[in-house]
């Protein structure tokens, strides 16, 4: 299955990546060659094996429990007993480009 | 200076034979002459680093009893975040970025009396496998400056093997730190998923994304490991397991051991594709495990072939969800624009270089309406199977031996046209990341033109002293 012109396209849109001429089809080109490569993945069966996303998962997991108690052991213990102190909000706006002082600024959103 | 280990140093700063203050400077001026050519650094904190060696001589002074990394000079892949001190990321996107707080790796570092020199050059977002994706300037292998460092940890390496640096700490989500510890002939450690806390590592792919440490001898790794592993509430992967004293566990005997240490050797490691030199290389150092009183047994992990396609979607998909913070609004480069749309556009690529677009692409596409379950969900299928072929060798064995690189370093500029090729030189370390496992590379000899090859070592999740333990023995061997 090669990708086309328009593939990359679409992709780039979603990625928030508008690309030159010349790296959309650097794109072309190693893409397919990327993804020539991975079609091997399709030689094997998986029908009845299940995903992994996390190692962590393996021993951190406990199955006896159901829902959202399953990943109990992620619980963070300083947010136990209320909320953990966060970034002065100073110290947040620091490293951004504009601010107003209070918030982020960007170019207008809504036009009206 | 002719100390060169973490217990030498210690050692000497104790006995007042030298300071922290005084290996300091020596350690700057060694970089002033060696790193125009080599270009391991990207930035130098030399006031944090002085402060921390003047505490550190202070307690010298006063006989106070030292702190394991008592001035030890370290430094720092430039994907970890260091308050007030510049953290790059190897990208232009974040060219001024000034982090408002620590990694937790770093801090335990500090906090163990280590002094930290400056940050090192990578692969942009650690994205690469020679660190000429740095945004900066590329990095030369002090070992044959013609060639690559390795990457994505490239500049650690480099430090550590110019002994710019007698330790240093880099990323590892495929095998960017054991690739460039084989080439520049030092010791790389992957510790386990878990093991060490990733709270402050800028992520480019974080269920495969692992801190770990470069250092001369394995027992310098160990001891670092040591200072920067185990549970950090700010990094709720991190596990909730003891940290075994690492070092007392890499002095116990190998030879004796009842019943032997079993050592696998896996066919699927040593295929097509293996360099002729590095083979023989590896299969010597193999043989010297035998010798020490291991087993060495014959495994298979079969579906190793599928690593790398498995890995380059896992990866691509997660750095694509990672990276989308980068926008322009919060911190790090803003292109001008009259619009937010536009603004976004022009930010992300004015700020990403090649290949972290091309990774983000390959990502979104892997994750688009349509393809998910063909490429997404196929990879974690896949690498549900590479992680069973482990837990079944690790049943018959307590070690498994191979390669850490198909070759020895490349030349500069030899595969940077060519992502699959580069993509390649990867491929007997990215399981470990899949798998979540631990795994070495440490020096076992040289090819032809006395470039370094690395033996690698993977061991059960958590088992690092085994691992820390067979890799001492082989190299008190050498």
């Amino acid at each position: 299955m090669k990708i086309t012109d328009k593939d990359v396209a679409y992709v780039a849109d979603l990625a928030n990546l508008d690309l030159t001429g010349d790296e959309r089809a650097r794109m072309l080109r190693d893409l397919n060659s990327i993804l020539e490569y991975i079609e091997r993945l399709g030689e094997l069966d998986t029908g009845n094996v299940a995903p992994m996303a996390q190692v962590s998962d393996r021993y951190g997991v406990d199955e006896s429990r159901h829902g959202s108690e399953r990943f109990a052991y992620a619980i963070r213990e300083d947010v136990k007993d209320g909320l953990r102190k966060s970034l002065p909000h100073q110290v947040a706006l620091d490293n951004a480009p504009e601010t107003d002082g209070t918030f982020f600024e960007v170019p207008k959103v809504i036009e009206r | 200076m002719a100390v060169a280990t973490i217990g030498d140093i210690r050692g000497a700063i104790a006995e007042r034979k030298t300071t922290a203050t005084t290996l300091a400077h020596d350690f700057y001026s060694r970089i002033k002459k060696e790193d125009l050519e080599i270009g391991a650094f990207l930035t130098l904190c030399k006031e944090r680093a002085l402060a921390q060696a003047g505490r550190i001589d202070a307690m010298a002074a006063e006989g106070k009893p030292l702190p394991p990394l008592a001035g030890v000079p370290l430094a720092i892949k430039d994907v970890m975040m260091t308050s007030g001190v510049r953290t790059t990321a190897g990208s232009k996107i974040l060219d001024d970025f000034i982090p408002p707080y620590d990694c937790t790796a770093v801090a335990r570092l500090e906090a163990a009396g280590a002094v930290l020199l400056g940050k090192l050059n990578c692969d942009e977002f650690a994205m690469g496998s020679s660190t000429e994706n740095s945004a900066y300037h590329v990095v030369r292998n002090p070992r044959d400056k013609s060639r690559v460092p390795g990457g994505s940890s490239g500049g650690s390496a480099a430090a550590v093997a110019a002994e710019m640096a007698v330790a240093a700490l880099g990323s590892d989500t495929g095998g960017s730190i054991r690739q460039p510890a084989s080439f520049c002939g030092v010791v790389g450690l992957k510790p386990t998923y878990g093991r060490v806390s990733r709270y402050g590592l800028i992520a480019f792919a974080s269920s495969l994304d692992h801190i770990g440490p470069f250092a001369k001898t394995v027992k310098d790794a160990a001891l670092v490991l040591r200072t920067i592993a185990g549970r950090d509430p700010m990094d709720s992967t991190s596990a909730e397991v003891p940290v075994p004293d690492y070092v007392a566990e890499l002095e116990k005997p190998v030879r004796g051991s009842a019943p032997a240490l079993k050592v696998g050797v896996a066919k699927e490691y040593f295929g097509a594709g293996l360099d002729p030199e590095v083979r023989a290389v590896v299969e010597a150092a193999i043989q010297k495990l035998a010798e020490l009183g291991c087993e060495v047994v014959p495994i298979s992990l079969p579906h190793t072939e599928y690593a790398i396609p498995a890995y380059y979607i896992v990866a691509t998909a997660e750095a694509s969800a990672n990276l989308a913070r980068f926008d322009g609004v919060r911190y790090g480069f803003r292109a001008k624009a009259n619009t937010l749309s536009e603004m976004y556009r022009k930010t992300r690529d004015g700020g990403f270089g090649m290949e972290v677009k091309r990774r983000i692409m390959l990502g979104t596409y892997a994750l688009s309406a349509g393809y998910y379950d063909a490429y997404y969900l196929k990879a974690q299928k896949v690498r549900t199977l590479l992680t069973r072929d482990f837990d079944e060798a690790f049943k018959k064995v307590d070690v498994i031996a191979a390669p850490t690189c198909p070759t020895p370093a490349f030349k500069l500029g030899e595969k940077v046209n060519d992502p699959l090729a580069m993509y390649l030189a990867d491929i007997y370390t990215v399981t470990a990341n899949l798998a979540g496992i631990p795994g070495i590379s440490i020096p076992c000899g040289e090819n032809h033109e006395k470039l370094p090859i690395g033996l690698q070592l993977f061991a059960r999740h958590f088992d690092e002293a085994t691992l820390l333990r067979v890799a001492h023995a082989y190299e008190q061997t050498r």
